[in-house]
């Protein structure tokens, strides 16, 4: 098991985000369509990677109430991107499950080409389950 | 050879803390031409000069280091120091082992080490150094005022208060600015054209102002002192002198659909008009785009019905040739566009306004007479919802990274107006947080709370959207009781971010004065200096300069104001000494040089040269010192190097560059 | 261990800056205590147009690493125009260097206004792992110059 330390830090580098540039504005959540579902909201989504309490992040109902819609990461004025910082706790989550991904040759060959390759990864993640 | 002096300031422990400065003086020590090494806790103090006088003296230098903080921070303290213990001032380099050495590194070997290339590089630059004597140049007793706003008309007229002619360039038709389409103002709820036409008026009435409205400047040259400005009278199609503002022809005119600017496009104007009532002059520009007469030929109502005679469709834009000794630049701001945000719908709903609009719908000349009414109905709001920082302290490029300063405020003086006139309205402000510094200001904000029950909710709204039955839906977060919010709202009020006028940049590339990445102007010392631009003879005067509301603007108007008497009360400046100069004897009178100087400094003269023991008469570049600035393009430029630059001569130059990879 | 740290390579990186924008772009990023590396001397010039080609010859003959000019912005030079000239210069000079074999990362020109402090801080950063990357320059240093 990993510290929760270098989990947050996993989790920056792999969403990209510096949780430090938010203001704490709101906005993602005023954004987000499955608000009323989630037990931590996305502005807090923020406070728990800088706070490095990830055990709470991966465990809560957020993770997967978040339809990736993404509207937090392109209303976002600062830069933060809660949505990203979500994709990633879930990604850890599937990481430390260990060897259980998705195969390349599972991937059906028709996928529509218009679809944005990263709705398509995290609808993957989330659905998946 | 050189007697030099290092004098190594410890700056309390901003240097001293990273930078071994007994180290320093110690090596300065075995530096060529040196013969006196000290280190003090404050150079620049008085005590700090009188040590550098006193080894002058005895020592009989006649060069010195002080390796110190920036040059642009007390270069002139210690050439004052020197000329005062009867050193020439040039004499002096400053190694700048502060801002580029001790602040920015952490290692004190590391930064002891650079401190010591960088005395270096100082002494091998002193030991070329020679005496330099500044010239003089005059001074134009007048001063431009670019912009006609509250902080242009504040700094004429302090400028002319104090005996000096103004003039003022206006884009618009009238001066009056912002300031003249706002309603009310914070903290104290002042009309604001109360306040401002009084002063618009003794602005116009004035003898030694002079205003160039519907102008703007065309080229800017010279320099502190003596700038030449052409403006460019844009051609008003209407006789100043002899128009008496009576304003049948707006009345006539047939061309009325074209969107007021003055009303930032919620109401329409004739082609002829005045942006308002009490515009300053009050005489009418027509608009060639919407003139009737202008696009068909035929019409010339106005024409016909101007008892004075004034309409001239033959005018045409004049350039007017002016000198000036200062330049006041009062660019003012405008909001941003919003065509980035879409989620709050204000493309796309009559209802949604930024809060500029608002301020004419509250205004009684405004489009709605001052009724509170919803555009696209009519109808009075019941519900008003106001958005803070839309656009203002973005991290990402749809909007300003800054705060725009004044959105607060002006929310909570919109709200608490609108509460007290009609109290059956409600309001809601989504505010992320709300910042009112300033005098009474905070209180003013807590009145809208506590007195007018305005109601104040923490979180940003993510979205408007417009709804069939004609409301719109807001949808917002309470982040203090963690909650999603719906509202349903008639009426939506955007803070939009202010932004310089884009106009400013062009306007600061003629004055060659810097700006910042957000198109503000850059002030000399961002605490010490902050009306002047680091260009000489240029002063800032209102939010060019950087968001500020109207007591501040005013104040920064005032200051500007001294800075520009201060310049235009002397008779003859000092000029740089660090000018170019040519070796004759090298100098083959090929024009290159000519052809670089931006200044026009370079002229051309038969001179005759003794060439070792060969007389002859040779065509050679002379440079003249009053007008070289000392930007040295000539010297780069000069395929036989005979062009040099005082001060910063190649050999110098050279030096430092041995010196710093010795 | 000594041994390696003492062979630990520091290049050495001269920085002219024109007085009005650069110069002051780097004491705000002092005064902002936003660090770069100690292997950058800064050199300041009153205009980028008053680079000679010949010093950044010369800080390569005498063992410069790498040479870094900085200037106003183009269109905001303080004497209208000196950018524009000292660009052409030195893509002219750059091209030059770059045909005799200093490889083109050693030389660089950017434009930092009197208020992009964390730009020249950011630049330098770069500019230092650059030249850390490419080693020594051996090209162009005359040997009877070192001591």
């Amino acid at each position: 098991m990993k510290t929760e330390h270098s989990r947050a830090e996993m989790i920056k580098e792999i969403s990209g985000v510096n949780p430090l540039k938010c203001m704490k504005c709101g906005k993602c959540s005023a954004s987000c369509p499955s608000y009323n579902e989630m037990d931590i909201k996305p502005h807090q989504f923020v406070s728990y990677v800088i706070n490095e309490d990830i055990e709470s992040l991966v465990k809560s109902k957020s993770l997967w109430k978040c339809l990736s819609c993404f509207a937090c990461v392109e209303r976002c004025p600062r830069d933060v991107k809660p949505g990203k910082l979500i994709d990633a706790a879930r990604q850890i989550v599937v990481r430390e499950r260990g060897k259980n991904y998705l195969l390349a040759d599972d991937i059906p060959e028709l996928v529509d080409p218009d679809t944005p390759q990263q709705l398509l990864v995290s609808a993957l993640r989330r659905y998946r389950r | 050879m050189q007697r030099i002096g290092v004098f190594v300031c410890h700056c309390g422990t901003n240097i001293a803390a990273t930078v071994d400065v007994k180290k320093v003086v110690e090596m300065a020590l075995h530096e060529p031409g040196v013969v006196h090494a000290e280190d003090y806790a404050y150079m620049c103090s008085e005590a700090g000069q009188e040590l550098i006088h006193k080894a002058i003296k005895e020592k009989h230098l006649t060069g010195l280091v002080v390796c110190s903080c920036s040059p642009r921070m007390h270069e002139t303290t210690f050439r004052n120091a020197a000329e005062k213990a009867g050193l020439n001032p040039y004499m002096v380099e400053i190694a700048n082992i502060r801002e580029h050495c001790s602040w920015i590194h952490k290692d004190i070997e590391e930064a002891t080490e650079k401190a010591v290339i960088l005395m270096r590089a100082a002494v091998a630059k002193v030991n070329l150094d020679a005496p330099l004597k500044p010239g003089e140049s005059r001074v134009t007793k007048r001063a431009l005022v670019i912009g006609g706003g509250i902080a242009g008309i504040q700094t004429a007229l302090d400028i002319a208060e104090a005996g000096y002619p103004v003039d003022i360039v206006e884009k618009t038709p009238s001066i009056g600015g912002r300031m003249s389409q706002l309603d009310k103002t914070f903290p104290t709820l002042d009309c604001s054209s109360c306040i401002l036409t009084p002063k618009m008026g003794e602005v116009n009435a004035h003898p030694l102002i002079n205003i160039y409205t519907y102008s703007e400047v065309e080229s800017v040259s010279g320099f502190v002192g003596d700038f030449t400005v052409e403006i460019r009278k844009k051609a008003r199609s209407v006789d100043m002198n002899k128009c008496t503002g009576c304003g049948v022809c707006q009345e006539k005119c047939p061309s009325k659909k074209t969107p007021s600017e003055f009303n930032r496009g919620l109401s329409t104007r004739s082609a002829i008009y005045t942006p308002f009532a009490q515009a300053v002059p009050n005489v009418p520009v027509i608009d060639r785009d919407a003139c009737i007469k202008f696009k068909t030929g035929k019409c010339g109502i106005c024409s016909k019905v101007c008892q004075a005679g004034a309409i001239d469709y033959d005018q045409i834009d004049e350039i007017v040739t002016e000198k000036y000794g200062a330049i006041v630049v009062a660019t003012g701001f405008d909001m941003i566009k919003l065509d980035k945000y879409d989620e709050y719908a204000y493309s796309q709903s009559k209802d949604v306004i930024t809060s500029l609009e608002l301020e004419r719908i509250m205004n009684a000349a405004g489009p709605t007479g001052g009724h509170l009414e919803r555009l696209s109905d009519g109808k009075p709001p019941k519900e008003m919802v106001f958005i803070q920082c839309v656009g203002s302290r973005c991290a990402d490029d749809r909007g300003k990274s800054y705060c725009s300063k004044v959105c607060c405020m002006y929310t909570a003086k919109h709200a608490m107006l609108i509460r007290d006139k009609y109290p059956d309205t409600n309001v809601t402000v989504f505010y992320i947080d709300v910042r009112t510094p300033g005098k009474n200001f905070d209180e003013f904000y807590r009145r809208a709370v506590e007195d007018y029950g305005v109601n104040y909710i923490k979180g940003q709204v993510g979205k408007v959207i417009p709804q069939p039955n004609g409301k719109l839906l807001v949808q917002g977060a309470d982040l203090l009781d963690n909650k999603q919010i719906l509202k349903e709202a008639d009426m939506v009020v955007l803070a939009a971010a202010i932004e310089p006028n884009p106009d400013v940049r062009k306007i600061a590339t003629m004055l060659t004065a810097s700006i910042d990445t957000n198109n503000f102007l850059t002030e000399a010392h961002a605490k010490l200096r902050p009306v002047e631009s680091p260009t000489a003879g240029i002063f800032l005067s209102g939010v060019c300069q950087g968001p500020k509301d109207i007591p501040e603007t005013v104040s920064q108007a005032g200051a500007a104001a001294v800075k520009a008497i201060g310049l235009l009360a002397k008779d003859k400046l000092l000029t740089n000494p660090c000018t170019a100069h040519s070796d004759e004897l090298l100098c083959n009178g090929c024009s290159q040089c000519a052809n670089v100087c931006p200044y026009g400094a370079i002229t051309y003269e038969d001179k005759e040269v003794n060439d070792h023991g060969v007389r002859e008469t040779r065509r050679i570049a002379v440079v003249n010192d009053a007008l070289c600035q000392g930007c040295g393009a000539c010297t780069v430029t000069c395929p036989s190097g005979a062009m040099d630059l005082q001060g910063f001569s190649n050999r110098q130059i050279l030096a430092e560059v041995d010196a710093i990879c010795r | 261990m000594s041994i390696e740290k003492n062979e630990e390579f520091r290049p050495k990186i001269v920085a002219f800056c024109c007085n009005w924008c650069s110069y002051a772009g780097a004491d705000l990023a002092g005064s902002s205590r936003m660090s770069y590396s100690a292997d950058v001397k800064i050199i300041r010039v009153p205009c980028s147009c008053r680079v000679n080609p010949m010093f950044i010859l010369r800080a390569f003959e005498r063992g410069a690493d790498g040479v870094i000019m900085c200037g106003c912005h183009p269109g905001d030079c303080h004497y209208t125009s000196g950018n524009y000239y000292a660009r052409r210069r030195m893509t002219l000079l750059f091209s030059m260097l770059d045909y005799i074999g200093v490889e083109n990362g050693r030389t660089r020109v950017e434009w930092v206004s009197a208020a992009e402090g964390a730009k020249f801080s950011q630049t330098m950063h770069e500019f230092v792992d650059k030249i850390t990357s490419l080693g020594k320059n051996v090209r162009l240093e005359d040997l009877r110059c070192r001591n």
